[in-house]
């Protein structure tokens, strides 16, 4: 056989508080503390006797709690009533007390205000038509993302590679132009597609060479959409001046 | 472009958005017009609607202008539409969007010394459906996060700016000078019984 016991639900020690001061309509600038604690461990004895997890801040307000009862039970030393300002050592719990009933009520007006807004409809997203001029954003690719995609490439190229012997087939200033006429064509380059019909391993560094020297004279840009993304290569429109062009060897 | 003409853009504008419209955007479209006459417009619509007693009219929420239905027209739309309702705000969820929502920029610690429980659960939830979110670091000793409140979190709630929350003054009725003042009453009155 069981039993079901309906528990109010709190929020806390605070929100127990709350509710033994609003049960028993107690002036919450005169809290009675002897009574108050007593009803608090009651209720913690109860939450044990259910073998409900009592948080360790029920605990802490348990002792805040006896600590002011036996505050009160003492007379108040000489000194200190010889001082203007008697503190009283409940002051501190009913601010706290007054400032969580505060938020305690603006978090029933916000229920209310969204409880308000259950009538209202508003025009449901219409699909693909509106891309509000949804640019991918992209963010530059740093050195360390091209060196990466440099071994990725390197990785991926084929173990067994036939040894033609070519004299300077591929130096840096020709790949530089070759990019840079590809970018004049195109306005964007994948940097694997760069790599896709090199033919040895000399010709890939040599690539990746001519790529970090265009960067380096800003004629270049490198992007990726997303961390470990492909990057992607576009001409540096902000510096349209022919340097490639004179610039001579690395 | 006569002010008219601007407003008819606006107006076109609002029909196709499906989010708060703020003016930066239409100001964006209305490149010859500044900040004040857009908003003047677009404040001269939400009235034109509200006047003319539409179907639905201009509502202003999380610092932009929108398109919505009455409420009194909610029965007759829910017979052909259901809205997707959104999953409702616990009690804890509230009452710490709450805390954060008044006193933001606020560090954790300072939302669980006013609740007076821990908000590790509680916290993730409001970050996680993006009613808040984290702005930086507060310059004190540990350097703690500090949390403020969405853009979503006035759609959610129909605000148009985060000054237009119930006043918090209006909820406790006391000042605190009342305080201390009733506290000290309350002391010379045990002292004469004493």
């Amino acid at each position: 056989m069981s039993y079901k016991v309906k528990l109010e639900i709190f929020e806390g020690p605070l929100d127990l508080l709350l509710y033994f001061i609003k049960k028993d309509e107690i002036n919450i600038y005169d809290i009675p503390i002897s009574k108050i604690t007593d009803q608090y461990l009651q209720y913690l004895e109860f939450m044990k006797l259910l073998d409900l997890n009592i948080a360790g801040e029920y605990l802490v307000m348990a002792a805040t709690l006896m600590h002011i009862k036996s505050k009160l039970l003492l007379p108040p030393e000489e000194r200190e009533a010889e001082e203007e300002e008697v503190k009283d050592p409940r002051q501190e719990l009913v601010e706290k007390l007054l400032e969580y009933q505060k938020f305690k009520e603006a978090a029933a007006k916000l229920d209310i205000m969204e409880k308000g807004r259950k009538d209202i409809f508003k025009r449901q997203a219409p699909g693909d038509i509106l891309s509000k001029d949804t640019q991918v954003r992209y963010f530059e690719a740093n050195i360390f993302d091209l060196i990466s995609a440099f071994s990725k490439i390197l990785k991926e190229m084929p173990k067994e590679t036939f040894h033609n012997i070519v004299k300077d087939e591929f130096t840096v200033e020709e790949k530089m132009h070759d990019i840079y006429h590809m970018l004049v064509a195109r306005p964007k380059l994948m940097f694997t597609e760069l790599f896709k019909d090199a033919k040895n391993k000399f010709e890939i560094v040599v690539t990746f060479l001519s790529i970090l020297e265009l960067i380096r004279l800003k004629e270049i840009k490198v992007y990726q959409k997303h961390m470990f993304d492909e990057i992607e290569i576009i001409r540096n429109t902000e510096s349209m001046k022919p340097g490639i062009h004179s610039s001579g060897a690395l | 472009m006569t002010d008219n003409e601007a407003k008819r853009i606006m107006e076109a504008l609002l029909f196709i958005s499906d989010k708060p419209l703020a003016s930066e955007e239409a100001r964006r479209v209305l490149k010859e017009f500044d900040a004040k006459t857009v908003n003047r417009l677009l404040d001269e619509l939400k009235s034109e609607y509200g006047y003319s007693k539409k179907g639905f009219c201009v509502e202003e929420v999380a610092g932009g202008w929108q398109l919505v239905t009455d409420p009194y027209f909610a029965p007759w739309i829910r017979k052909l539409y259901k809205k997707e309702m959104t999953d409702k705000l616990s009690r804890p969820a509230l009452e710490t969007l709450a805390i954060i929502a008044y006193k933001q920029p606020i560090t954790r610690n300072d939302i669980e010394s006013i609740r007076g429980v821990s908000i590790d659960g509680v916290i993730k939830t409001l970050c996680d459906r993006n009613l808040v979110k984290i702005s930086g670091r507060k310059e004190a000793p540990g350097r703690p996060i500090i949390y403020v409140t969405t853009k979503e979190f006035l759609e959610r709630f129909g605000l148009p700016s985060l000054s237009h929350l119930p006043r918090i003054e209006d909820f406790h009725l006391e000042s605190k000078e009342k305080i201390s003042e009733e506290v000290q009453d309350a002391i010379k009155g045990s002292e004469k019984k004493s």
